[in-house]
Formats: C-alpha cells, sequence, structure tokens
C-alpha cells in the first residue's frame, strides 16, 4: 500500500539525511535550521527500533523487576487512554448537551455560540497549568479527588468544544424541506430531534468526535505533564528526555508511543463511524 | 432600521452574558472566599496583569513570532503539497493518509525530540512544532477545494482541450481559495495553542507559556492567569487576522467564520 | 478560431456513420446508441428530442468528442471529432451555466480565449462584441451569482461563440428557466444563429422549444437509444407569431405523434384539422 511506502520513504529520508548532510546541520545565514546529524541528535532508525527492547534501568518504576522500555511504554500509553477516555466522555457529553441546549432556547444559542467559536480559536490548554490545582487532595463526603481527574477534567475541556460546535452544526443542517416537513406533520421538537435532526447531525458530528479524540489526547498528555501525574505517556516523553544526554532513543520510543496513542483513539471513533453508516450522506457535509 | 435591530439581538445576549459572567466569578469568589491558589477573582487577575503588563507583553511578543513563523512555512508547505497532491495522483495517495495519522497525534509530543536536536537556546523547536500544526488543516482543506471539479466544469475544460495545468490554474486554485481560508483560520489559532503548549516540553523560556508554568511555580495564581489572558488575546488576533485577510483576498465570497 | 478549409467548403458541420456507444455497467453493458446516421449541413439548426435515457445527450457529447464512440464514424466540420474539438471548431453551451462565479461576466465570456493564447486586446474586444450579440453589454464588469438564470446562459452562449465556432452543441441549455424567459431565450438564439450563420445540434424535453428553433427536428426512443424520425420543420422566419401560427401546432402534433409512435400524417392534413377545429369554436 502507498501509505507504508510513504512510511519507507520518510524513513529513508531520515537516513539519508543523516548520512549525507554536514555534520554540524545546515545554516542559513548563520542560525542551524536543520539538526546535526549526529547520533545524540538524530538517533539511527535501528537504535530506535532497539530501544523499545532495551530494559529501562533507573526508569520511572522502581519497583519489581526492570522491564523493558517497549513496556514501560505500553503501559503509560494505557493509563493515558484511560484518562483521556474519561475526559472524552465527560467532554462529549457536555458538548453534546449544550448543543442541545442552544437548539432548544434560542437565546442560549444567541449568548453563547459566539464564545464556543471563539474558544476554538484561543489556547484553552495554557489553561492546564492552573486547571490542575482544583480539586487536589480534596474530597466530597466518600468521593476523593484523584490526581488523575484532573487530567480528564482538562481532557474534557478540549473535548467539549470541537463536539459543541460539531453538534450545533450539524442539528441545523437539515435542509429547509425536511425541516418544513416536519413542522407540518406537527411533530415535536423531541420528535423533530430524534427524527430528523440528530440522524442529519452524523456526518458532522463525526469528524468532530474525531477531533475531539485527538484533543483528550493531546489534552491528558499536557496536563500530565502540568499536573505532575505519574504514570502516563507524557510524564513518561519528560521523564526520558530529562535522561536522555547521550541517548536520545528512549524519548523518540515514548513519542511513538504517544504517537500511536493518538492513532487508537482517532481509530476508535473511526469504528464507532461505521456503525453509523446508515446515516452517512454523499456530498460535502464535512 | 432591521439592520440595528438584528445587531442588537446578535450582539447584546453574549456582551450580556460576558458581564454576567465575570460579575458572578468575581461576586463567587469573594463570597465564597475562595483562595487565590484555585480561583483568583478578576480583579486581582486585572491588577496582576496591570503591572505585569510588559512582561506579559514581551513573552507575547515572543510566542507570537514563533507562531507566525511557523504559520508561514506550515502554509506554504501545506499549499505547495496540497497542489502536488492533485497533480500527481500517485503522491497524493501516499501523502494524504500520512496527514490524516499526522493530524490524530499529539504533535506537541515532538518538542523534547525537537529540542534535541538543536541548541538549547534555539527558538526553531518550538517554530518547527507550529509549523507543522498549521501545515495540517492547510494542506487538508486546500487539498479538498484543489480536488473538488463540478461535472459542468470538467466537461467545459474537455472540450476547450485545456490542459492538467490549466484546469489547476483557471478552476482548482481560484475555486480553493474559501477552502484555503478556512484552513488558515484553524491554522492561525492552532499555531498560537502550539507555540504557548510547546513551553510546558522544556527549552527556550522566553514565551507565554513560560510564563504560565513558572508564575505557577512561584506560586503567583494571578500572574499565571494574566499570561493565559495575554495567549487568549494572542489568540484572537491571529485568528481576526486571519478573518481580515480572508475579507481582504476573496471580498464577498468569504464564507462565515462559524 | 476555426477557419474552413476550401475542400472543405461543401462538407456538412457534423456527419455521423454507424455511431453505436454502449456503456459497461455493474451487470453487463447498456446500449446509450444504436446505429446513428445524421448528416447536419452548414447554418442549419437540429434539435435531438426524446424521453430521458433515449441517449441524446450522449449523442451530443459523442459529437463533440467529449465522449469517445464505441464504433462508427463521427466527422465534424470535415475532420474527426477528435480534431475538431482540439482546433476548437465548436462551442458547447450546458444546461447549468457553468460560469465561474469569481471571474466578471466579461471574463468569463474570455475564458476560452484566454486559454487558447490570444492576447488581452484582442480577447477584451471580442469578449465586448460578444455582450453587445447577446444584449449584456451594461453587465460586463457583474459577477454571475449576481445575475438571472436567463442572463447567466446568455453568458454561457457568448463564452459559447468566443472563437466563432461553424457548430454550436447545446445541451438543454433552457431547461431550468421559466417559460417566459424560455421564449425570450428561444426568440434570442434563433436571432444570434442566424447572424452567425452557425450550425446547431440542441438537446431538449420541449416539443415547442424544438418546432420553434429548429429546421429539422431529430426525434429519439429509448433502450436501446436510437433515432426514430426526422421531421423537417418548414415555419419561415420565427417570430413572436410564429408560436400562434397553425402549422406551429402542426408541427407540434406531427412531432409528439413521433414520440409516441404514431404513424404521421402528412403536415396539410393537420393543419386542416385544426382549422376545422378553431371554425368549430
Amino acid at each position: 500500500m502507498l501509505v507504508l511506502l510513504g512510511v519507507a520513504v520518510l524513513g529513508a529520508i531520515w537516513e539519508g539525511y543523516k548520512a549525507w548532510a554536514p555534520a554540524d546541520g545546515v545554516k542559513l545565514f548563520g542560525t542551524r535550521i536543520l539538526p546535526r546529524t549526529t547520533d545524540a541528535s538524530m538517533p539511527q532508525l535501528s537504535t530506535i527500533w532497539h530501544a523499545f527492547g532495551a530494559p529501562e534501568v533507573g526508569g520511572a518504576i522502581t519497583f519489581g523487576p526492570t522491564r523493558s522500555v517497549l513496556d514501560s511504554v505500553i503501559t503509560a500509553a494505557t493509563h493515558t487512554l484511560r484518562w483521556a477516555a474519561v475526559g472524552f466522555a465527560i467532554g462529549v457529553m457536555v458538548g453534546f448537551l449544550l448543543a442541545l441546549l442552544m437548539d432548544r432556547l434560542a437565546i442560549f444559542e444567541r449568548a453563547l455560540l459566539p464564545y464556543v467559536v471563539l474558544s476554538q480559536t484561543v489556547p484553552l490548554i495554557a489553561l492546564a497549568p492552573l486547571v490542575s490545582k482544583w480539586g487536589q487532595g480534596s474530597s466530597i463526603g466518600s468521593f476523593k479527588w484523584h490526581t488523575w481527574m484532573s487530567v480528564a477534567v482538562i481532557a474534557a475541556y478540549l473535548a467539549f468544544f470541537p463536539v459543541a460546535v460539531g453538534m450545533t452544526r450539524g442539528l441545523k443542517s437539515p435542509s429547509a424541506v425536511h425541516s418544513e416537513y416536519f413542522r407540518c406533520a406537527a411533530a415535536g421538537w423531541w420528535k423533530t430531534l430524534i427524527r430528523l435532526k440528530l440522524p442529519a447531525a452524523v456526518p458532522f458530528l463525526v469528524p468532530a468526535l474525531r477531533l475531539a479524540a485527538a484533543a483528550s489526547v493531546v489534552g491528558s498528555i499536557v496536563a500530565e505533564i502540568s499536573v505532575g501525574l505519574d504514570g502516563g505517556i507524557g510524564r513518561l516523553i519528560l521523564t526520558y528526555s530529562q535522561q536522555a544526554t547521550g541517548d536520545p532513543s528512549r524519548v523518540y520510543a515514548a513519542v511513538i508511543g504517544a504517537a500511536v496513542l493518538g492513532l487508537v483513539a482517532a481509530a476508535i471513533v473511526t469504528v464507532f463511524d461505521l456503525a453509523l453508516w446508515r446515516y452517512h450522506r454523499g456530498v460535502g457535509s464535512r | 432600521m432591521n439592520l440595528t435591530r438584528r445587531a442588537t439581538a446578535n450582539l447584546l445576549p453574549p456582551i450580556i452574558f460576558g458581564v454576567l459572567f465575570v460579575a458572578g466569578w468575581q461576586l463567587f469568589v469573594r463570597a465564597a472566599d475562595i483562595s487565590s491558589f484555585v480561583l483568583p477573582a478578576p480583579s486581582d487577575i486585572w491588577s496582576s496583569a496591570v503591572d505585569g503588563h510588559s512582561r506579559i507583553v514581551s513573552a507575547a511578543g515572543h510566542s507570537g513570532l514563533n507562531a507566525l513563523v511557523g504559520l508561514l512555512v506550515g502554509a506554504v508547505l501545506g499549499v505547495l503539497l496540497a497542489a502536488l497532491a492533485v497533480r500527481v495522483p500517485v503522491l497524493g495517495g501516499t501523502i494524504t493518509p500520512l496527514v490524516a495519522a499526522l493530524a490524530a497525534m499529539p504533535i506537541v509530543a515532538l518538542a523534547p525530540l525537537l529540542n534535541n536536536m538543536y541548541s538549547p537556546l534555539s527558538t526553531l523547536p518550538r517554530r518547527e512544532v507550529v509549523a507543522i500544526s498549521a501545515f495540517v488543516p492547510i494542506f487538508i482543506n486546500v487539498l479538498r477545494g484543489l480536488s473538488r471539479l463540478a461535472p459542468v466544469h470538467r466537461e467545459l475544460m474537455q472540450s476547450y482541450a485545456a490542459s492538467g495545468t490549466a484546469v489547476l490554474r483557471t478552476i482548482r486554485i481560484p475555486g480553493a481559495m474559501p477552502y484555503f481560508f478556512t484552513g488558515l483560520r484553524i491554522a492561525s489559532s492552532l499555531a498560537v495553542i502550539a507555540a504557548v503548549v510547546s513551553e510546558y516540553f522544556g527549552g527556550l523560556a522566553d514565551g507565554l507559556g513560560s510564563q504560565i508554568t513558572d508564575s505557577v511555580g512561584a506560586s503567583d495564581y494571578p500572574a499565571a492567569w494574566a499570561a493565559v489572558i495575554g495567549a487568549v488575546a494572542l489568540g484572537l488576533i491571529f485568528y481576526i487576522a486571519a478573518l481580515v485577510l480572508e475579507r481582504v483576498v476573496v471580498g464577498r465570497r468569504a464564507t462565515s467564520p462559524f | 478560431m476555426s477557419d474552413a478549409d476550401a475542400g472543405q467548403e461543401r462538407s456538412a458541420a457534423v456527419d455521423l456513420t454507424g455511431v453505436h456507444k454502449t456503456f459497461a455497467v455493474r451487470r453487463g453493458s447498456v446500449v446509450a446508441l444504436e446505429d446513428i446516421n445524421l448528416r447536419i449541413e452548414r447554418g442549419e439548426f437540429v434539435s435531438l428530442i426524446g424521453p430521458s435515457g433515449c441517449g441524446k445527450s450522449t449523442l451530443l457529447r459523442v459529437i463533440g468528442d467529449l465522449l469517445p464512440p464505441t464504433s462508427g464514424q463521427v466527422v465534424v466540420n470535415g475532420k474527426p471529432a477528435r480534431r475538431a474539438r482540439l482546433d476548437q471548431d465548436y462551442g458547447f453551451a450546458f444546461q447549468q451555466a457553468g460560469l465561474l462565479d469569481w471571474r466578471t461576466v466579461q471574463a468569463n465570456i474570455e475564458l476560452p480565449l484566454e486559454l487558447h493564447g490570444v492576447d488581452r486586446a484582442k480577447r477584451k474586444d471580442r469578449a465586448l462584441e460578444l455582450l453587445e450579440l447577446v444584449g449584456l453589454s451594461e453587465f460586463a464588469g457583474q459577477r454571475p451569482p449576481q445575475l438571472s438564470g436567463g442572463m447567466q446562459q446568455r453568458v454561457a452562449i457568448a463564452r459559447a461563440l468566443a472563437e466563432r465556432p461553424a457548430l454550436l452543441l447545446m445541451d438543454e441549455p433552457f431547461g431550468a428557466l421559466d417559460e417566459m424567459t424560455r421564449e425570450r431565450m428561444q426568440n434570442e438564439l434563433v436571432r444570434i444563429a442566424g447572424e452567425t450563420q452557425a450550425a446547431v445540434v440542441f438537446v431538449t424535453h420541449s416539443i415547442p422549444e424544438a418546432v420553434f428553433l429548429s429546421d429539422r427536428v431529430v426525434v429519439m426512443s429509448p433502450r436501446p437509444g436510437r433515432i426514430t424520425e426526422v421531421i423537417p420543420v418548414s415555419l419561415g422566419d420565427r417570430t413572436d407569431d410564429t408560436r400562434e401560427a397553425p402549422q406551429f401546432y402542426a408541427a407540434i402534433t406531427q412531432v409528439r405523434e413521433a414520440l409516441r409512435g404514431k404513424p404521421i400524417a402528412a403536415t396539410g392534413a393537420v393543419v386542416a384539422d385544426i382549422e376545422r377545429a378553431q371554425g368549430a369554436l
């Protein structure tokens, strides 16, 4: 498949650059614009491959037998996936409800929609270090706030806006012909919602969910670093990069793990999308 | 007459909501006596912002420059590769799925890798992260725009015995302009976000991202919030600039910002 | 611009011999056109009419070398169809005008000239000339979204005439217009065709339109697509009064009966019937 060819080409470019470019990188007007080709700066692909199998000595997990880097990466990625999933679920629910609210009551739409649109443009993730302090160590009754919940909240924060926007656009998408028919048939708001607007919204919702899934993963990773939560892949990347002075190949391993995590999240949404094949529409709804 | 009424109906609710929100926030913080490390009052944030404004502005300048450079590079690359992908379908078949995969990945996670490749004082790593983040939406949208060719236009060009390049020049590219600007709007916001967040991963600490983390580290939460607002303002500036550019270039054909 | 060679002076605008067109579909194939033989003289106006699926649009595209025939010969302007297309011997007008929204009306008309390397001054002159021909001179600087459907079609026709083709191929260009605009456009088209002396092959669904515009009406039927009847129409110079003449209705009746597959009475007999009916009222 062409994709594999593409990946192979990328690999070839990597190694090719290492082989042929000047050792000190490529300089333009005195500033280096392309990196040094030493192994410390750009590890060989084979080194990265082997790094996965190497034992993890002095790593984040110090109890029990030493495990391979691959194990660490997979475990960390799984943790991050779980927190991102919780955040995703919350974000999707909130975004969904907000879109429904704006559909039901026009005044809410007029008041909130500009903020929802603007929120897509501003770096909300900049709030991560601040939000992380909320709820730390507090408890409501018997419900104890764990640190990972802050991570999930930040992930939810980032997931909620694409879902709200996509859902709103989708709910508005039915053509005038269809909407008028439902009015003729004296269908109430709820019935129109279930039978017309929601099915019509599917082609808009799915790309939004994919965006939200990616956003949840990014949010989780950044949040882990800001919150200082161990066990996830964000923290693992940081840990490895702090150890990395002579051998950065582990950092590559962890980053590849994070990249794969993002792909897995998107793949899950795509599977969900396939289940909704009946609501797919032909032309440009994206 | 109608225009004023429509403007009021559309502008008033969000403004009122915003004012109520800030007022509510202020009251809640004071009344519930919430300590500033959880949620500072708007008034505290404002005074911190005023006091430290030169610091925030200079940090915003660095982050903004990173975002701008990365955005330009990413945009140019996005347009060129999209045009290439349309003109040479085999290349398109290879590149497009890779970019789609890239869209699902946490691009900021590349920051530590890039930091490693350059000297610790280089601005290049974060600019490259921004470039990649901006490249993705522009590539995807420009590709979509260039790929559209209405059947009637296709047959028209066929009747003119026009070459593929002529079709690209006269129909695909002008038709793709609205799509380019949609991508640019998304990319401009992502550029600011990437510029700020890439600083959370270490490296040169002169932008808004480090301002935020440093302030949190020093437990100066109003200052951190003030820096966040600086980041929000920077994002808005970029977004509005993209909107203005679209209006100037495409005029009446500009799509709504939503 | 197309030149007519001395040797082509006598040749027909379009000459189709034994043209077949088959499309491969999911299960087997569809015969869109079967054994089409048709000759259209220079300056002649011919309509193709028939129910959906009779192949009239396909035939138009085969003439224009937008689709290759499965077998048979297509000669346009004395040349093979492909050569005629490369030499730009014809102009094509589509049902959706197909104008480019981001270009002004004038720039739209200049499009084919631009593509074929005509210099700016000559392009401008030609475009203005054509705008006057179709009666849209004041709209040169407007953009298509600002024009009505009828006006957009006029621009499309002007564009089709840009390189002075000897042949116009038109695929239901007035199909999306209302009846009043349609009749006005038919009057315009007759005038323009007369002034430019172009031959026209015109696909339509409308019997009165086919009769009003044409010298001959080619009736087609589907499954497989073929020509069932070619009906000559002699109504003289077309004016608004033509639409109310008994001969007009007679010709419409002839075409309608051909479409239904009934044997056709001679025009005279039909006219006599109509006049008798009118007398009885």
